[in-house]
């Protein structure tokens, strides 16, 4: 019941954010010069104007602003994203093909983040000042202060063209078709890369945020009653120290869940993944508002759905928070 | 020495497998040249997704370098850019060029399995090329009807004469025929064949992941017997270019066309000696970078100002230091390679000369004032590629230096279009054209006057001369090829006169392809051609 409510009460308050967004991004996107039809022409290397017009026409868009979001927001509360000028079909179905390698490269990316992160974080706490801190506090560093473009770039030049171990990009292997585990194989493969080349800069971030947290919570006084009690060194970090320095890290896992997504555009453009990112990006390129808008909504939904899985993981970590209020 | 029937069996059969096998085994290893081995996959890089794959609605060469080896045209062009047979095996025009008769292939069928007709040329021609294609709309504003008389008799009727060369160059381009029972009384806009193409072409659909692939596989039943040698082409999507460079490397695809890697890494790759790096086989596709003017500011009304700016700036020196040397000075809105067109002993009209330029100046009145600068423009940039922020770069530290401050509004492709074309708020632009074999297609628009505000590449510019729009009438529709070339000479003269555009430089585009690809130029438009003889080495 509590959980129910909770869920609930998070439901409402998100809804009319996502109006807002939804509706602001549409009038934002009315001030950038050119349309779909623009793009659509320069693609195709020109055209004539009564085929222009008649484009116009087809995409709606010689109807007014105000009568286009009024149909777009009418659309949507019957859970209709539209259809997509770029691919032709509903912007449902588009958005349903490009969301696995998405969801899969910022599962695979945050999980590898946050899990050696929080190691490298431990190890540095625990040995700070000594030279494995320095150490990974100066990889960190450098993880942080590189753009991941470069990473991605760098990665393909010397695993992909120099040494030949992994694949430069794409998702799959083409044309093999494998089952099974050789399929989930083929995919993780194909996503080392771009898995790496995404994690590393959320890797820094965890990894600094680990250490102060561990460096603070270790000054506590219940730390010190529990070394007073005799615990062993092991059982105070791990259950004393790391439980209690894990609060902070949640708290980023749902906020890096936003710029995750903004970091997978440059990730997926880089090794060619079909991902919403890519899908994003194109979207802006082509003016396709509507599938533009509909990437943004399920963004928005996702942001909302890992924020709420946080707020839930928090009360599992502090009982002291309580959800139920 | 008595045989055994068994050993007789057996040694016959010896034999018979030595009579086969021995050109098999020569096949596969050091053949003669000009051997064909059949099988092999192609893998094609493709810089940039398409929302329609049908080359009867969407004239692109985006669109060609995948549908073309699925849909064909019915006049395609050979090594030397001459019109050759594909769809349609002979034509001819009527005396007074109001009629052309083609004869159509017989024996062709559909990927689906049902026959193509003249009636598919038809519907092609009325409800496609004339109503939607782009480009199509302009060569077939005059056609009337077309006439089927028989199943492989198409006879396309024309209100006004039209040039046989100016049609044929154009259906090279723009004649790809889809079939009529799946696209008539449909939206053909939205029809699924537009992204699921069916075609008679040497190789059939297979499947579109949108993001990833497109393949498509051999034709078994292809109407040129024993082809196409290929069995498969994986086209790969691979937007970022330095990504492609590295597929191209560690040999995911073995083929990237029309110049979309970067500059600096085509310049490298002509290094290496697994690729070739070359612009045969993409002769028929020239492109020029181009300077145009806002006739709407009174400095740019002045045709000593426009001349200034052509003087100012040196194409050679841009050419040799940010393209790696890839391309030429040009010298007018004709293409060097375009012979049936291109005037005898044009020269850069106005070479580079940074004392003549601010002479011109001085003389149309605009001295320099406070701090030397005469007067500052906006420069917009048409995105088509990495060299036009070079240029527009290289234009204004060159106008600089005879005082004219430029700067330079950085838009995305649809954001520059609409600023120049549709609410002509620019200066000065820069960007391409693209010349499609005969100056009617694409290029005389840019110097048409009438064009309606919203329709890029077309003369925007407020620049209007009634002898040129003379000139690009009569050359349209003259049917005697001699005085036609005769009319574009005169065109030539007229607009390097006026100089309404500069076109700085021409050139051509590139392809990177591995060494194993054969028959790579077998068409002056080989990237968009039908692959039917394309063939990899083992």
């Amino acid at each position: 019941m509590r959980f129910l409510s909770l869920a609930g009460r998070r439901l409402a308050a998100a809804l009319p954010a996502l109006i807002i967004i939804l509706a602001g991004l549409f009038l934002l996107l009315q001030l950038a010069p050119g349309d779909t039809v623009d793009a659509l022409v320069a693609q195709v290397g020109g055209s004539d104007p009564t085929m222009i017009e008649e484009l116009r026409r087809h995409y709606a868009l010689d109807q007014s602003t105000s009568v286009r979001l009024g149909d777009y927001l009418w659309r949507l509360l019957h859970l209709d994203l539209g259809h997509s000028a770029i691919y032709g079909k509903p912007v449902a179905d588009v958005i349903v093909e490009r969301l696995p390698a998405t969801l899969l490269l910022m599962g695979s990316s945050l999980a590898l983040a946050f899990a050696a992160g929080m190691a490298l974080g431990v190890i540095a706490a625990r040995r700070v000042n000594r030279w494995p801190d320095t150490l990974i506090s100066t990889l960190g560093l450098i993880f942080y202060a590189t753009p991941s473009f470069w990473f991605g770039l760098m990665g393909i030049f010397v695993f992909a063209v120099y040494l030949g171990w992994l694949p430069a990009g794409g998702f799959g292997s083409i044309g093999a078709d494998p089952h099974g585990l050789s399929l989930v194989l083929d995919i993780a493969w194909h996503l080392t890369l771009p898995t790496l080349t995404l994690a590393l800069i959320f890797l820094a971030i965890y990894l600094r945020i680990m250490r102060a947290s561990m460096l603070e919570v270790a000054t506590l006084d219940f730390v010190r009653t529990a070394r007073a009690k005799g615990l062993s060194d092991t059982a105070v970090v791990t259950r004393h120290i790391l439980r209690n320095a894990l609060l902070p890290m949640v708290t980023l896992l749902g906020l890096q869940a936003g710029t995750m997504l903004g970091g997978s555009v440059v990730v997926e453009c880089v090794f060619a993944l079909p991902g919403l990112g890519r899908l994003a990006y194109e979207s802006v390129m082509q003016r396709d508002l509507n599938t533009l808008l509909g990437v943004v909504f399920v963004s928005a939904l996702l942001v909302i759905v890992i924020n709420f899985v946080v707020d839930l993981l928090y009360v599992r970590l502090d009982p002291r928070i309580n959800g139920g209020r | 020495m008595k045989l055994t029937r068994r050993e007789l069996l057996l040694s016959s059969g010896a034999f018979a497998a030595s009579a086969l096998f021995p050109p098999l085994l020569y096949a596969q290893q050091g053949q003669p040249a000009g051997a064909p081995r059949k099988g092999g996959v192609l893998n094609v890089h493709l810089g940039s997704e398409q929302r329609i794959l049908n080359p009867s609605l969407r004239a692109s060469t985006g669109v060609y370098i995948v549908t073309s080896k699925i849909i064909e045209s019915l006049v395609d062009l050979d090594a030397n850019g001459k019109v050759v047979p594909v769809l349609a095996t002979a034509w001819k025009a009527s005396a007074d060029g109001k009629t052309v008769t083609f004869k159509l292939r017989e024996g062709v069928t559909w990927h689906d399995g049902k026959p193509f007709t003249a009636a598919d040329v038809q519907y092609n021609a009325l409800e496609l090329w004339k109503k939607h294609l782009n480009f199509g709309t302009a060569l077939q504003r005059y056609l009337e009807a077309v006439d089927t008389p028989d199943k492989h008799t198409a006879v396309f009727r024309y209100s006004r004469p039209i040039p046989l060369d100016l049609l044929l160059r154009g259906l090279a381009d723009l004649g790809y025929v889809v079939p009529r029972h799946v696209f008539e009384g449909t939206n053909v806009l939205e029809n699924p064949a537009n992204t699921a193409p069916i075609g008679t072409g040497p190789f059939k659909f297979v499947q579109y992941e949108r993001g990833q692939f497109i393949i498509a596989e051999r034709n078994p039943r292809y109407w040129r017997k024993d082809q196409p040698y290929l069995d498969r082409i994986v086209w790969r999507i691979v937007t970022d270019k330095s990504a492609a460079t590295a597929a191209l490397e560690t040999g995911q695809v073995q083929l990237s066309a029309y110049s979309q890697l970067t500059l600096a890494d085509l310049d490298r790759l002509s290094r290496n000696p697994e690729f070739t790096v070359t612009s045969k086989g993409s002769e028929a596709n020239q492109f020029n970078n181009t300077l145009e003017f806002n006739f709407r500011r009174k400095e740019l009304a002045d045709v000593r100002v426009r001349r200034a700016l052509a003087h100012a700036i040196n194409s050679q020196f841009f050419i040799d230091n940010f393209l790696y040397g890839q391309g030429k000075p040009a010298t007018g809105p004709i293409p060097s390679t375009s012979t049936a067109f291109y005037p005898a002993g044009s020269k850069q009209p106005y070479p580079y000369d940074k004392k003549r330029a601010e002479a011109l100046l001085d003389e149309a009145g605009y001295k320099r004032g406070a701090g030397g600068i005469r007067f500052s423009l906006k420069l917009v940039g048409i995105p088509n590629g990495e060299d036009v922020p070079l240029l527009a770069t290289f234009i204004q530290q060159s106008l600089a230096e005879v005082g004219i401050k430029v700067e330079i509004a950085n838009y995305d492709y649809a954001g520059a279009l609409a600023a120049v074309y549709k609410e002509h708020n620019f200066d000065i632009a820069t960007g391409w054209h693209q010349y499609r074999g005969d100056p009617a297609v694409s290029t005389t628009v840019w110097y048409r006057s009438g064009s309606p505000a919203g329709s890029p590449w077309t003369n925007q510019y407020g620049w209007q001369s009634d002898k040129v729009d003379k000139l690009i009438d009569d050359a349209a529709s003259e049917i005697n090829p001699v005085k036609r070339k005769a009319l574009y000479a005169e065109f030539v003269r007229e607009v390097n006169e006026q100089l309404p555009i500069w076109f700085v430089t021409e050139r051509q585009f590139y392809s990177v392809e591995s060494k194993k690809l054969q028959n790579s130029a077998s068409s002056t438009r080989w990237p968009s051609s039908s692959w039917n003889d394309a063939w990899l080495k083992a």
